[in-house]
């Protein structure tokens, strides 16, 4: 049996029934981030003045993997013009593209969730912290290295933005025997980082997702296109959707997170 | 496809090329906006999510095609802006609404 309406529109509702489904979908998803975003809203309306932190990421970084994101938005649509247009061939480069981009952007925040994880908060027994990234951390020996600064107060580590002049970072050798307490910057660490690593983890999963429907249509699905090309067509412009929702929730996470 | 039709189409792809620079300068301003100190940071704020906005009805105007799309999907969308904004308004009302004797530092 032949499924309906996958090229040709339901006469009630005008459109052929992927879209109408992609679209209850996607109105599924608005509501998903909306309640993450207004988790974080929440979280920094209740933040204690001075403990929101600013100026934690790498802006960019961070620039860098939007702009991978838009150019990949491009590379989706003409894709699917390619399409529309019979020109196989052009669709193929556009969504090769399409993939590396969604690869390099998983790249890049891969690089940036390393970095966090390689950021220790170091409380010492005399009440001072050091705050830096791991150099060397033998569980053998009896010293950690971090490459950082020491603070007094623990509200200098939230605003890096205000601070002045710039911090340097040296490289501090804390003997073991001096350490209260060491975490290293994950989700646990505080709420900023959790609904940080929250938001921007989902949205990964969610750039995974579509490049693995995207890939599956440059591969083995695109041999639907010698045998129903229409359908093939809508299918791509299916997969677009869900790509450009995709970069739609990072234009807000980018400034929501990196810089405001 | 016909000659007219093709045409037409190269017409819809270079509007994809104009919308796309947009949204290059789009990232670029919201960055350079963000050094800009306005006096307020509630202004940085709004500033930031205003370009946000635009950039975001350029990719969902003209990428996802909601600027000549079929009234159903219109319908589907207006309900989903409703919960949405229902959905901040809670977030608002909820700000400031402590249960009694909750420590707030």
């Amino acid at each position: 049996m032949d499924i309906p309406y996958t090229v040709e529109p339901r006469p009630d509702t005008g459109l052929y029934n992927a879209k109408v489904g992609i679209w209850l979908f996607l109105a599924s998803e608005v509501m998903l981030f909306g309640a993450l975003f207004s988790s974080y809203i929440l979280l920094r309306v209740g933040a204690p003045e001075g403990y929101w932190p600013r100026g934690w990421l790498n802006v960019p970084v961070g620039t860098i993997n939007t702009l991978v994101l838009i150019t990949s938005s491009i590379t989706t649509v003409m894709a699917w013009a390619a399409c529309k247009m019979h020109q196989f061939g052009r669709f193929k480069v556009f969504h090769a593209c399409t993939l590396l981009l969604a690869m390099t952007f998983v790249c890049i925040k891969s690089y940036e969730y390393h970095d966090k994880f390689m950021h220790y908060e170091i409380t010492l027994t005399d009440g001072r912290i050091a705050d830096g990234h791991i150099v060397s951390n033998d569980p053998k020996a009896d010293h950690v290295v971090i490459s950082g600064r020491y603070v007094t107060d623990r509200k200098d580590l939230y605003d890096l933005e205000e601070r002045k002049p710039p911090h340097h970072h040296e490289e501090i050798t804390i003997p073991r025997s001096q350490i209260e307490k060491m975490e290293r910057y994950g989700p646990w660490h505080n709420t900023y980082l959790a609904i940080y690593f929250t938001l921007t983890g989902l949205h990964a999963l969610h750039v995974i997702g579509g490049a693995i429907v995207i890939g599956f249509l440059w591969g083995p699905g695109s041999k639907m296109w010698e045998t129903d090309p229409e359908r093939f067509t809508n299918r791509v412009e299916i997969s677009g959707l869900f790509w450009h929702f995709v970069d739609l929730v990072w234009i807000f996470l980018f400034p929501v997170l990196y810089l405001i | 496809m016909t000659a007219e039709a093709h045409e037409d189409f190269t017409h819809h792809v270079r509007r994809y090329l104009y919308v796309f620079y947009a949204l290059l300068f789009g990232t670029l301003v919201t960055v350079g906006a963000s050094y800009i100190p306005f006096g307020h940071h509630s202004v940085n704020i709004a500033v930031a999510l205003v370009i946000a906005c635009g950039k975001a009805f350029l990719v969902a105007g003209f990428f996802m095609h909601l600027i000549s799309e079929r009234k159903m999907i219109y319908g589907l969308l207006a309900f989903t802006a409703c919960f949405f904004l229902g959905l901040m308004f809670l977030t608002l009302s909820a700000y400031g609404d402590f249960p009694r004797m909750t420590v707030t530092h």
